[in-house]
């Protein structure tokens, strides 16, 4: 049985530990980003690799994907950064954590704040970046206050501003606050927020932030974690990082466990090598669900991804000891958490936060919850997902209050399938997929309750109130 | 961002910004449309004139099919929001380790229609609006998963839209409407109430918004932010309730705001000018120019019998692009004015076109060689000036017109307020000072040696030439509406505005244009180049043409500026020519 692989919040719950640079530096901090400054450009047979370009193989070696949500290799994405264009490069780091269920970014930011700056400095200096950005919830004001003070502190060791540790590098970090809405998660959506404007994201192509990002310079949007993990990467080196978790899914998440379990809260795993049984049933995480209930669903990565119903079983494609494709059964809570094997079995690991549902929910009223969610939170630009997002919600709270229908499973389907692949960003998928999934599962609860319903009215009518 | 101007004086040359010269390029990309092979050029003018590589599209256009579409404008900046123009296409696949891409059996690249990557049985729609093409891509404008996507945009519009359309000034002009009728569904499987939004909102003084109609395309705040450079509009509220605004307390109140009822694809922003004035199936649609001022906008006159209910611009990109400003566009009501000068009057009273006409040419034929001065307004049209001025030269007359100066603005308006001053000066009525020959005929007529006056279309009592002086002399007036100048006419001949009668002007870059006739004169009222032409003929033997078109032939062979463009009727088309001023 797996336990916490603590890298990232190896120190953060210790006793005496505080958010203060002091305690950081007693710790190790700042050793990574000193080693890093001092790394020599490298002459090889293809020619001269600059210590940007040593950092960034580096990253781009141990694997890093983005912790954000999209799960999108972090190498990758510096890689297409437009280096050419004589443009300032920023770097946003996205604090924006909303995904509902998902609370691991706030334990770094209120608790280790400098673990953060020091990712950054790194992240920075790999890609000549000279001025990044946290974007921060508005509903974290004590965490704009902690990192701002942060940042000072930062500064007053000479580890921000001109000429950090007697190198030519300058940087400068500036907090923003956002003001309350999911959309700035997204990557565009935030740089339009940061640029003063409503937060609509922007067309893709041609606005990539790689190549036309805040305002209109080449911008790279890294979540949180990820950056935290950066510093681990150039500690311990692209292929030790890489060695931890499973293949092609590389490192540690930090996962949020939440919903009816005895033992919610947020445990760092190596990826791939707990299950969905583990972190839910696990002595060191979950340890299972309250007396009494059973397991109904698990949403798994927030609740945009796909849910599951307790009792699937999958069948998905993977190669075995010597390579060869094979097709294996995995049953749900066999399911090892990672990017891949969940997008195999139908849903996504998303921001790694894990909903656990038991017996005692209505599926339809939590649907609908969630469906509230979405169409509070829809920007309103394009047609689709403004229209159906609130759609879906308007439905289904006509379904809970009495007044479902036997065809409203199609429905609901017939709308969420309107919204997906058709929107300007991937709102879209995240409005629609819950609907989806959750008519798709869980067909017989929507149509035993529109059966009820209209059961109900129909009898009602038949008893024929003359006035 | 800086509003665009649609014309910019470099070097002394006025160049049309609105549609900038691409070097010929000669680059083209083929692409396959609905299974037919086209060519396309690989760049093609953006909203501001930049060649930016060719949409899907701009592709279809050429090949002569439209993507419905709200959202996208080709003059305004491409924000694809509104999702209508989702196209299914199919792209050539990636290529493999040996750099070429996957090919079929005969040697052509396999293209592969694209799918959602998480539901690969599913097509995946692009917006054509800002999809690039790339060579060999297969654009299925009209496959039934193309139709799919377009039903669920339309399905997504109408669950909120308020089913209005018999209050509505949009219909019968509404893309909403149109694309429900090819694209939409019969039956709503909507079972929910609809967002309620504020239906009659005083946006400013000409703009009535009714935010429950509204799709949200945005047209009007990029048009309004970046092509007039007026940051007024923008939407409030969240998601579903999203809201187009002013800033609260602030009046949506700049020179163009009447474009965005134009370009407003439904009937949210109406104008308060025009809202329940017409249904505009009635109207009857006239090629026309707006007189407002010397740019010659290219506007399209909707009346019914007899009556003008608006004007909207007519799209000329070498002179107004798609717009007009709001002072032109409602400068119409004077045409209609219950006090249009419709009775042909002599000094004893009414009289008949054949008799004032005999007297008049009776007059001017005795009159002394050097008596007679003419003040001909620079608002009539190129043939009508043209006449006059050969007039004058036969009788030795003075001639000037007055000059007219308004406040500009950054856009379309100019100083020059009046229709055609260009006009008068190439046919030679008036110089590059205009109005400074009337204190000349001022002491003309104060010595007695002008005799005779004849007066086109202007109060010359407001320009120093008092009702005392003229007493003095006989009086030929032709206008449209009385004035000081009518009162004392010892011949009122009544004139025709320009919605009335055929002919041309031009503009003060020299744009030679032509407009076409809309409405009946009142009365006896006639158009002036008819009687000029048998004035001209009865006193100076001028003629040679029968209609409109053959006086704009014969004047075209006359004018330097237009003998050297080589003008014709026929060639001035619908958009008009350029002369050398």
């Amino acid at each position: 049985m797996p336990s916490e692989y603590k890298l990232v919040l190896k120190h953060v719950d210790k006793t005496g530990y505080t958010n203060s640079i002091s305690c950081y530096q007693k710790h190790g901090g700042y050793k990574t980003m000193k080693k890093v400054f001092k790394i020599k450009a490298k002459k090889t047979q293809e020619g001269i690799n600059t210590p940007q370009e040593i950092i960034r193989k580096e990253v781009l070696v141990s694997g890093l994907r983005g912790r954000g949500g999209a799960g999108f290799s972090a190498g990758m994405k510096w890689s297409f950064v437009n280096r050419k264009s004589g443009k300032p490069i920023y770097l946003i780091c996205n604090a924006d954590e909303s995904e509902p269920g998902t609370f691991k970014d706030r334990q770094i930011i209120y608790k280790d704040p400098h673990q953060l700056i020091e990712g950054m400095v790194i992240s920075c200096y790999a890609n000549d970046v000279n001025l990044a950005y946290i974007y921060i919830r508005g509903e974290f004001p004590e965490g704009a206050k902690i990192l701002n003070k942060a940042i000072a502190e930062a500064r007053k060791a000479g580890y921000l501003g001109k000429g950090i540790c007697g190198t030519k590098f300058n940087l400068d970090i500036y907090v923003h606050r956002g003001a309350g809405a999911y959309i700035c998660g997204e990557e565009t959506g935030l740089i339009e927020s940061l640029e003063g404007k409503r937060p609509y994201p922007r067309i893709k192509p041609p606005y990539f932030p790689a190549v036309l990002g805040l305002y209109m310079c080449p911008t790279i949007v890294n979540n949180v974690e990820t950056l935290c993990n950066v510093r681990h990467v150039m500690e311990m080196g692209g292929e030790a990082y890489a060695a931890l978790g499973t293949p092609g899914n590389t490192g540690t998440r930090i996962v949020s466990l939440s919903g009816q379990v005895k033992r919610p809260g947020y445990y760092e795993v190596e990826v791939g090598k707990a299950t969905l049984g583990d972190l839910i049933f696990g002595k060191d995480f979950g340890q299972g669900l309250i007396e009494g209930r059973k397991l109904q669903a698990i949403i798994p990565g927030g609740s945009s991804s796909k849910v599951f119903r307790e009792g699937e079983s999958f069948k998905i494609k993977t190669k075995d000891k010597a390579g060869k494709d094979v097709e294996k059964k995995i049953d749900l809570l066999d399911i090892p958490y990672d990017f891949d094997t969940l997008m195999k079995c139908g849903s996504m690991s998303g921001s790694s936060a894990i909903i656990v549902i038991d017996d005692s929910v209505d599926i339809v009223e939590a649907l609908g919850n969630l469906s509230d969610f979405y169409a509070h939170e829809s920007c309103g630009q394009c047609t689709p997902c403004r229209e159906g997002s609130l759609w879906m919600a308007k439905a289904l709270k006509r379904m809970r209050s009495g007044q479902a229908r036997k065809a409203d499973a199609d429905y609901l389907k017939h709308i969420a399938h309107n919204i997906q692949g058709r929107t300007i960003c991937a709102f879209g998928e995240a409005c629609a997929w819950p609907v989806l999934s959750f008519v798709d599962k869980f067909r017989d609860k929507f149509e035993e309750r529109g059966a009820a319903d209209e059961a109900r009215s129909a009898k009602q009518e038949n008893k024929g109130e003359v006035d | 961002m800086k509003p665009v101007p649609l014309n910019r004086k470099i070097r002394g040359k006025w160049i049309n910004m609105a549609a900038k010269d691409i070097s010929p390029s000669v680059e083209t990309v083929t692409v396959k449309v609905d299974g037919r092979s086209v060519e396309v050029p690989r760049m093609m003018p953006n909203w501001e004139g930049t060649p930016e590589p060719t949409t899907v599209l701009q592709a279809c256009k050429l090949a002569g099919i439209e993507i419905p579409h709200y959202c996208y404008h080709p003059k305004l900046p491409v924000v694809g929001n509104c999702r209508m123009c989702l196209v299914h296409v199919g792209m050539p696949g990636r290529p493999g380790p040996d750099g070429k891409s996957p090919e079929n059996e005969d040697g052509t690249p396999k293209i592969f229609p694209m799918q959602l990557p998480y539901e690969p049985q599913t097509p995946r729609g692009v917006i054509g609006c800002a999809t690039t093409i790339v060579p060999g891509m297969e654009i299925y404008a009209s496959s039934p998963e193309t139709k799919e996507m377009r039903e669920s945009v339309l399905e997504s519009l109408l669950i909120n839209h308020p089913l209005d359309c018999s209050i509505c000034d949009q219909a019968g002009e509404c893309k909403l409407q149109e694309y429900s009728y090819d694209h939409g569904q019969a039956e709503s499987e909507f079972e929910e109430f609809k967002v309620h939004k504020p239906k009659a909102v005083d946006l400013g003084p000409r703009i009535t918004l009714d935010a429950e109609r509204c799709i949200l395309c945005t047209r009007c705040i990029r048009f309004t932010k970046d092509i007039v450079g007026d940051d007024s509009l923008g939407i409030v509220n969240r998601g579903g309730y999203n809201t187009i605004s002013t800033f609260p307390g602030e009046s949506f109140n700049n020179n163009y705001t009447l474009n965005t009822v134009d370009i407003c694809p439904v009937g949210a922003l109406t104008s308060d000018d025009f809202r329940f004035q017409m249904r505009v199936w009635f109207l009857k649609e006239t090629k026309s120019i707006c007189t407002d001022c010397g740019s010659g906008c290219n506007v399209m006159i909707g009346s019914r019998e007899n009556k003008m209910y608006r004007y909207e611009p007519r799209q000329n990109d070498a002179v107004n692009g798609h717009w007009m400003c709001d002072s032109g566009r409602l400068n119409y009501k004077w045409i209609g004015r219950e006090d249009r000068l419709s009775i042909i009057k002599d000094a004893k009273g009414k009289t008949s076109w054949p008799i004032a006409l005999k007297d008049i040419s009776d007059h001017l034929v005795n009159a002394d060689k050097g008596s007679v001065a003419i003040v001909a307004s620079a608002r009539q049209t190129n043939e009508e000036l043209h006449i006059l001025s050969k007039l004058a030269k036969y009788l030795n007359a003075i001639t000037d017109s007055i000059p007219r100066k308004g406040k500009a603005d950054h856009l379309m308006m100019i100083e020059d307020r009046n229709t055609n001053t260009a006009g008068a000066q190439l046919v030679g009525i008036t110089s590059k000072r205009v109005g400074s020959k009337l204190s000349i005929i001022k002491n003309g007529i104060e010595s007695g040696k002008v005799k005779t006056l004849i007066v086109f279309g202007e109060d010359v009592t407001k320009h120093g030439i008092d009702t005392k002086l003229l007493k003095k002399v006989t009086l030929i007036v032709s206008d449209i509406l009385p004035n000081e100048t009518t009162k004392v006419a010892d011949f009122l001949l009544p004139g025709c505005a320009h919605a009335e009668k055929r002919g041309t002007f031009t503009n003060v870059k020299g744009r030679v244009q032509k407009f076409m006739k809309a409405l009946e004169p009142p009365g006896d009222a006639l158009s002036e180049w008819e009687f000029l032409h048998e004035l001209a003929y009865n006193v100076a033997g001028l003629g040679g043409f029968k209609t409109i078109e053959g006086l704009f032939n014969q004047m075209a062979g006359e004018v330097k500026a237009f003998k050297d463009a080589e003008l014709t009727w026929a060639k001035l088309g619908d958009h008009g020519l350029d002369v050398e001023l």
